[in-house]
C-alpha cells in the first residue's frame, strides 16, 4: 500500500510520532503518582483508555481549530514535590474572603502555605494523599474519576498519573457562606514539566458552597499543566464555582471541569481566562435529575499569539431544566479565540429551557475567532436560543466617550471595561472582582 | 442676552467639510459672544448637524477650508476630547448606549477628566455622588438612573435629559444642542428647555440646532440662523423662526436664491 501511495508513509510516521509522544507523557506521570490502592484499579483503567488513542491532531473534529503540534517538540517530566516556595508568590493570589485556602505547587499539596483550621465541623478540605479514613476512602472511590465527561485523553492521561488532589466535601445541608480557595501554582524548572492538578468537589443534598480555582504562574518557561475538576452538585445543592487561569506565558494548559447535577440542583460559574500559551477548557455538565439549573459565565481575555479554546457541553436527560450560558471573548493583537458551545436536549429533556450567546470583541485586525454553537435538541417542547456575534470597539461610542473630555485611550479602556463587566459582575467575591477589573483593562491595549 | 461688548466665544469662518468625500459645508460662517443663545434651523440634508460634529471634532468629518475659532483659539488640530475640556460640549442627537458601564462612573470618568485637564485634583467617589445629586435636579432625573449603564435601556426622553445633565455637570462655554427636542413628549421638552435656561449664562453660549420651531417657545434665541447647501442663508431674529414655521422654508429659500441671482 505504502508503495502504491506515497503520501501516507509520512502521515502514519506523523501519527507514531503523536502515538509515541502520548505514551511518553504517560509513562511520566505514571512514575510520579503516588500509589494509594483504591487508585490502581482507576488508574489502570485510564492508561488502557490511552493504549488506545493518539495525540490529538487538528485532524480530529474536537481540535480542529486548536493545533497541539507546539507541545510535540517538548518532552515533558512529570514534576517532582517542590520543599521550598517561596510564600510571595501568593500574594498575588490572595483573596481575604476565602475561609479555607487549599494550595498545590505543581500538582503537589502544600501545607504550609494552606490554611484549612477554620471549617465548621463536618466539612472536608484538604488533599487526597492524606485522607485515610477507611469509610471516607471508599465514599471518594464512588466519586473519583466516575464523572461522565473525564474519560477523554488528557483527563485520562491525568487520572493515570496525578500526584494528589484537592477534596472538598460539604455534607448534606451544610451551607458555607464564605468561599474556599483552591490556588494551583505552576514554579517552572530548568526542564519542562507536566503538572497534573486534581480537584474533587463534593456538595451533598441540600448543602451550598463557593470555590475558587486559581491557575497561576509568573513564569514564561515550557510547562504543561493538565488539570482535571469533578464537581458533585447533588439534589438541591448550589454550588458556585470561579475558575481563574492565569498561567504562565509559555504554558500549555487543558484543564477539565466535569459537573454532574442531581435533581433541583444549581451550578454556576464564572471561568476568566487570561493566561498561557495555548489553552482549552473543557467544561461539561450533565444533569441526573429534573429541575437542575446551570449558568455558566466565562470571559476569554488574550493578547499577543496567545490561543484560547473554550469546549462546553451542557447535556440535559430530564425534564424542566433551565440552562443559561453567555461567553464573552476580548482578543487583541494576533491571538485567537476559539468556542464550541454544545447543547444537548434529547427527548427526555421536554420542557427545558436553554440560552446560549457567544459574544467576541476583536481589538485587533489580525485577532481571530472561531466560534462555533452546536445545538443537538430531539425534545419538541422545549425553549432553545443561541446566538454569536463578533464585533469591534465601536467608533462613535468612543466619539461619545471624548466628546465628554474622555481621552481616547481611556475612552477604549471603558468600552472594554463594560463589555467584561457583565462577566466578571458575576463573580461573587470583592476583592477578585477588583483585582480581575483591573487585570482585564490593563491588559487589552498595552 | 445680546452684549456687544462680551467676548467672543467661537468665530467660524468660511468652513469646509466632507463626509466620505462629499462636500457638506460649503462655507459656513458665524460669530458667537458670551451670553448668547444661537438657533440654527434648516431642512434635512442643509448641513446643519454636520456643523455640529465638525466643531466638536468627529472622526469621520473632515474639516478641508475654513478656521474655527474659540476663545481666540485655533481648535481645528484638537482631539474631541481636548476640544470638551477646553469647554465644548455637544449633545447629541442620539446618545449612545454604553453596556456595562454606570452612567454615575461614566458621569464622573467624564468630570475628572475636565479637572483634570484644568490642572485640579480628582474628586472621590462620595464628593462626586453629591455633586451628581445636586446636578440631578437641573433635569429632575431620578437618582436611580445613575445606576444603569449609559443610556442603555433609556426612553427618549430620558436619553435627552441624560445629555442636559452632562452639560450641567461639565459646565461648558459653548453647548451645542443637536435636535435635543426630537422625540421628546411636550413634558419632557419643558423640562429640557427648563434645564438649559437655568445653565445659560451671560459667560457661556448656547447653539440650539433644530428642525422645528417648537423648542423655541422654550428657549428664546437671540439670533437664528437657516442653513441650506451647507451655508447659512440667512440670519434673523426669533421672528424668523416663527415666519419659518407660518411659511415653510420655501418662501425664504427662494428670496435667498434670488438675492443671490441679483
Amino acid at each position: 500500500m505504502s508503495t502504491s501511495n506515497p503520501g501516507a508513509a509520512p502521515k502514519l510516521s506523523r501519527q507514531e510520532q503523536r502515538n509515541a509522544y502520548l505514551r511518553s507523557l504517560l509513562k511520566s506521570a505514571q512514575s510520579q503518582s503516588f500509589k494509594a490502592l483504591p487508585l490502581m484499579q482507576l488508574r489502570s483503567q485510564a492508561a488502557a483508555i490511552l493504549a488506545e488513542h493518539t495525540f490529538p491532531s487538528t485532524q480530529d473534529e474536537e481540535w480542529r481549530f486548536t493545533d497541539l503540534k507546539p507541545m510535540l517538540s517538548v518532552p515533558f517530566e512529570a514534576a517532582v514535590g517542590l520543599s521550598k516556595v517561596s510564600p510571595k508568590l501568593l500574594a498575588a493570589v490572595s483573596m481575604p474572603e476565602a475561609t479555607a485556602r487549599l494550595v498545590f505547587v505543581n500538582g503537589y499539596y502544600n501545607a504550609e502555605l494552606s490554611t484549612i483550621d477554620q471549617l465548621p465541623a463536618g466539612v472536608i478540605v484538604g488533599n487526597l494523599a492524606a485522607l485515610t479514613d477507611r469509610e471516607l476512602e471508599e465514599q471518594l472511590s464512588n466519586r473519583l474519576a466516575r464523572s461522565s465527561s473525564c474519560h477523554d485523553i488528557f483527563s485520562s492521561l491525568n487520572t493515570a498519573g496525578f500526584q494528589d488532589a484537592a477534596v472538598i466535601w460539604v455534607p448534606r445541608g451544610q451551607v458555607l457562606e464564605q468561599p474556599i480557595q483552591i490556588v494551583t501554582l505552576s514554579v517552572a524548572d530548568d526542564e519542562p514539566l507536566m503538572a497534573s492538578p486534581r480537584c474533587l468537589i463534593i456538595a451533598e443534598a441540600n448543602s451550598a458552597l463557593t470555590f475558587v480555582e486559581d491557575f497561576y504562574g509568573t513564569h514564561e518557561r515550557d510547562y504543561f499543566t493538565n488539570s482535571v475538576t469533578e464537581i458533585w452538585v447533588d439534589d438541591g445543592a448550589a454550588v458556585t464555582h470561579v475558575r481563574l487561569q492565569r498561567e504562565g506565558a509559555g504554558t500549555f494548559h487543558i484543564g477539565r471541569t466535569a459537573i454532574t447535577q442531581g435533581r433541583d440542583s444549581r451550578y454556576t460559574t464564572v471561568p476568566v481566562t487570561l493566561g498561557a500559551q495555548i489553552s482549552r477548557h473543557n467544561l461539561e455538565v450533565y444533569q441526573t435529575g429534573p429541575q437542575t439549573d446551570t449558568n455558566l459565565y466565562s470571559l476569554t481575555a488574550i493578547a499577543q499569539s496567545q490561543l484560547a479554546d473554550t469546549h462546553s457541553l451542557i447535556a440535559t436527560n430530564h425534564p424542566h431544566g433551565t440552562a443559561d450560558q453567555l461567553h464573552k471573548t476580548i482578543v487583541d493583537d494576533t491571538a485567537r479565540a476559539v468556542f464550541n458551545g454544545k447543547v444537548w436536549v434529547p427527548k427526555n429533556a421536554q420542557l427545558t429551557n436553554a440560552s446560549q450567546l457567544n459574544r467576541n470583541l476583536l481589538l485587533s485586525r489580525r485577532a481571530r475567532v472561531d466560534t462555533k454553537p452546536e445545538l443537538d435538541i430531539v425534545a419538541d417542547n422545549v425553549k432553545c436560543a443561541h446566538g454569536a456575534t463578533v464585533s469591534q470597539l465601536d467608533t462613535s461610542e468612543v466619539f461619545y466617550l471624548q466628546s465628554r473630555g474622555i481621552s481616547a485611550e481611556a475612552a477604549q479602556r471603558l468600552l472594554i471595561y463594560g463589555f467584561a463587566m457583565d462577566i466578571i459582575d458575576r463573580i461573587p467575591i470583592a476583592s477578585l472582582k477588583q483585582s480581575l477589573t483591573a487585570n482585564v483593562t490593563q491588559r487589552s491595549l498595552s | 442676552m445680546i452684549n456687544e461688548n462680551s467676548e467672543v466665544i467661537l468665530s467660524v469662518h468660511d468652513l469646509h467639510a466632507t463626509v466620505e468625500d462629499t462636500e457638506i459645508l460649503r462655507g459656513v460662517s458665524l460669530e458667537i459672544r458670551a451670553g448668547e443663545i444661537h438657533a440654527i434651523m434648516g431642512l434635512n440634508g442643509s448641513g446643519k448637524s454636520t456643523f455640529s460634529k465638525v466643531l466638536a471634532g468627529h472622526p469621520d468629518y473632515e474639516m478641508t477650508g475654513g478656521q474655527i475659532l474659540f476663545k481666540g483659539e485655533d481648535i481645528s488640530d484638537l482631539e474631541p476630547d481636548d476640544r470638551a475640556t477646553a469647554g465644548i460640549f455637544l449633545a447629541f442627537q442620539y446618545p449612545l448606549e454604553i453596556p456595562g458601564v454606570s452612567n454615575r462612573d461614566f458621569l464622573r470618568v467624564a468630570y475628572n477628566a475636565h479637572r483634570k485637564a484644568q490642572g485640579q485634583e480628582e474628586i472621590d467617589v462620595f464628593d462626586f455622588d453629591d455633586l451628581i445629586e445636586e446636578k440631578l435636579e437641573v433635569v429632575k432625573m431620578n437618582a436611580a438612573f445613575l445606576d444603569r449603564s449609559v443610556n442603555e435601556g433609556f426612553s427618549g426622553g430620558e436619553k435627552k435629559r441624560n445629555e442636559i445633565l452632562q452639560m450641567a455637570l461639565l459646565e461648558p462655554t459653548l453647548s451645542i444642542l443637536d435636535e435635543t427636542d426630537s422625540g421628546l413628549d411636550i413634558d419632557a421638552l419643558k423640562t429640557v428647555a427648563a434645564g438649559v435656561n437655568q445653565l445659560a449664562n451671560p459667560h457661556n453660549a448656547v447653539v440650539m440646532i433644530t428642525h422645528y420651531q417648537r423648542l423655541l417657545n422654550y428657549i428664546v434665541p437671540d439670533y437664528v440662523h437657516v442653513m441650506a447647501n451647507g451655508c447659512i442663508v440667512t440670519t434673523g431674529g426669533k421672528e424668523l423662526a416663527e415666519r419659518l414655521e407660518a411659511e415653510g422654508y420655501e418662501d425664504i429659500l427662494a428670496e435667498h436664491a434670488a438675492e443671490v441671482a441679483s
